[in-house]
């Protein structure tokens, strides 16, 4: 029921959140959609709400006013643990930076998805393997897989992240200014890397940057005004 | 349900790579749950060994005074005598219709910090411990009372193993007790002729002798001190009449348990010297009634002690979760729903709770069994079993239940973070 491939991975309507006890900022956000397989570049000066936003597309947050809709259903009138759910099986997250659980290994933090969501386990086959995959695509392997996350650079914990984001297939891929942290070398290289495995997985991309250079990559661009 | 089972080891994991905050945490929960087992336990094996000690007697007859006092001096040997009583009142009372037996006690006298106890053949016949059980020899047999045979002892277990001693050894009585007594019976030794099986009473640590012998130490004695110019050597002694003048108190056993009380009376209304008879089970109630209070305290303290630690327990695993923002957020990321996050929080505290209790079952063992032999000595307590039982198990669900109830706190905190708590790094 879920993988209806007619409708866009992503639809936002209307939608308007205020954090709880800050009146000072208010998230409007009028239509937008996002199209099975392709990728959206959304861009913003700091503080404009795209953290925020990746928060309510991902399901931790509920917005006040309008709907999320992913992959046609009605995520945002979901109770939050039916989204909590969907979340595990359709959605991976990239974040700025500290992305991984720092006292496990590389390979089990990949592997985390995987734990939480049978559905992304069954469909990465041998999870362990696939992981293995995914990491070596991303120029992560050897000995670096046993090693605890805490003790990889930026630039390889980036890397895991995207792997983890990756494994078991999810239909969307959410990253948040992943490449922040990164220098402006590895930045292009690293966005070069992540579309073409999110292609190859067939993921949506929803890619928020402040740093306008990387959009060309991308099928679509967007603005979130401060 | 697989979403559930992860959540173990990474609880576990996670712990781990807190182990140093989180063990100071561990440490003092193990200390508070020790402390209230400890209290339980000592409280517990107290009453059931006072009460294994005085189970097999009726009655117990001494000075008229404080009931408490006689039966601590006649059973324990602990605290002082309530006075001596003479022994024609004794005979008088030991030839009631309603007397089934009787044991005469004369206290007072110590070897080597272990009390003396003059007593006659019926000891051994009549004394009951426990739920009826008679007084059995591990080794050699009953002392003679009479002829060659005045001057032999039986040792209780634990003297004898403490001791060294065993049938055929000597030993000398000390006048008085206590560490330091004053003055010793050195010209009349006494020879050890049987030890007795160990009971997990005060007999366990008894010397004892033929009343006779007892009478006959203090021959050439007067008021605690011997007679100057006064030697009576060990072979004349049976010249004279070794028939004891005083004893400190005796115990009864009764053809029905029924006529206690009108016997009590009897004992009480007795005409020759004040006497009194009490009835050791309603005594160690009184006792028990009596410390309740103090029980009370000590346990609403360990409580307190208990209700501490898991504050510190709390305040850690609250300070922890400002570093575990980024943790929790990114488990929220890959599919952990706040019940899950909740979980793993209650399932650390459940973490330490069980290694704190079951580390503390583990010390109280080894303390229970370091410290049994003091314990029996100086306070007539014998424990029971190293590991937790009867009233100690509840104890232990409980002191479980309450670190996993302060973990709800911490686990109630977790589960709101929102992801962007972690998403943001933040000063
Ligand atoms: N947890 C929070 N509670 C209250 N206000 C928040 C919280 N997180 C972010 N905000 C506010 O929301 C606004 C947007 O923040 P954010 O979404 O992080 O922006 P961006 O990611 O574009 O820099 C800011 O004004 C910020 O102060
Ligand atoms: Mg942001």
């Amino acid at each position: 029921m879920i993988a209806n491939p007619s409708l866009p991975a992503l639809a936002v309507r209307a939608l308007r959140y205020q954090w709880p006890g800050n009146p000072e900022f208010t998230l409007n956000l009028p239509d937008f959609t996002v199209d099975r397989e392709h990728s959206l570049f959304l861009h913003g000066p700091s503080g404009s709400g795209k953290t925020t936003l990746l928060n309510l597309l991902g399901g931790v947050l509920r917005p006040q006013a309008g709907e999320i809709e992913l992959l046609g259903q009605p995520f945002s009138a979901w109770p939050a643990r039916r989204r909590d759910a969907f979340r595990a099986d359709h959605i991976g997250f990239i974040f700025q930076q500290f992305n991984l659980i720092p006292y496990l290994s590389v390979l089990d933090n990949v592997l985390l998805p995987c734990r939480f969501s049978p559905l992304r386990a069954r469909r990465a086959g041998d999870p362990a393997a696939s992981a293995r995959t995914l990491l070596a695509a991303l120029e992560i392997g050897g000995e670096l897989l046993a090693r605890p996350a805490h003790a990889l650079s930026v630039g390889q914990q980036q890397r895991v992240a995207a792997a983890r984001a990756l494994i078991g297939g999810p239909e969307i891929l959410i990253a948040d200014e992943p490449t922040s942290a990164l220098d402006a070398g590895r930045q292009s290289a690293f966005v070069e890397l992540l579309l073409a495995q999110a292609r190859q997985h067939r993921s949506s991309v929803v890619f928020v940057s402040h740093d306008l250079r990387l959009a060309s990559r991308f099928t679509a661009v967007r603005e979130l005004p401060s | 349900m697989s979403r559930w089972r992860f959540l173990l080891p990474l609880a576990a994991a996670s712990a781990w790579n807190r182990r140093a905050t989180l063990g100071l945490t561990l440490l003092a929960v193990i200390l508070a749950s020790t402390l209230l087992l400890a209290a339980e336990r000592l409280r517990h094996d107290a009453r059931h060994s006072f009460a294994q000690a005085v189970a097999g007697s009726d009655l117990i007859v001494g000075a008229r005074g404080s009931p408490l006092q006689l039966v601590l001096h006649a059973l324990f040997r602990v605290g002082e005598a309530s006075g001596p009583i003479s022994w024609r009142s004794y005979r008088q009372i030991a030839a009631d219709p309603a007397v089934a037996w009787s044991i005469p006690l004369a206290l007072g006298d110590s070897h080597r910090g272990y009390p003396v106890i003059g007593t006659n053949g019926d000891y051994f016949r009549h004394f009951r411990h426990g739920p009826g059980i008679p007084l059995q020899f591990s080794a050699g047999r009953a002392f003679a009372e009479t002829g060659p045979g005045l001057f032999e002892a039986v040792l209780g277990a634990e003297a004898a193993r403490q001791l060294g001693y065993r049938p055929g050894s000597q030993l000398t009585v000390s006048h008085g007790s206590g560490p330091l007594p004053s003055a010793s019976h050195q010209d009349k030794p006494l020879t050890v002729v049987g030890v007795l099986a160990a009971t997990g009473t005060p007999v366990d640590r008894g010397i004892h002798v033929p009343l006779a012998a007892f009478t006959a130490l203090h021959l050439d004695w007067q008021g605690g001190q011997p007679l100057p110019g006064l030697q009576i050597p060990a072979e004349h002694v049976a010249k004279f009449d070794l028939t004891p003048h005083e004893i400190d108190a005796f115990l009864l056993g009764l053809h029905q348990r029924s006529t206690v009380f009108s016997l009590q009376r009897r004992i009480a209304a007795f005409r020759d010297e004040p006497l009194q008879a009490a009835l050791p089970g309603i005594v160690l109630d009184q006792l028990w009634h009596s410390l309740a209070f103090g029980e009370r305290l000590l346990r609403g303290l360990s409580w307190l002690i208990l209700a501490l630690s898991l504050c510190g327990m709390l305040a850690v695993m609250l300070a922890g979760l400002g570093e575990r923002r980024r943790e929790l957020a990114i488990l929220r990321a890959v599919g952990a729903g706040m019940p899950q996050i909740a979980a793993l929080l209650l399932l650390e505290s459940l973490l330490l709770g069980l290694l704190g209790t079951a580390a503390s079952v583990l010390l109280l063992a080894g303390l229970t069994s370091q410290c049994a032999p003091w314990l029996a000595t100086h306070w007539g307590i014998v424990g029971q079993s190293p590991w937790p039982q009867g009233d100690e198990l509840p104890l232990l669900a409980a002191i479980l239940a309450t670190a996993l109830l302060a973990g709800l706190l911490p686990a109630w905190r977790a589960s709101r973070l929102a992801l962007a708590d972690g998403l943001t790094p933040r000063l």
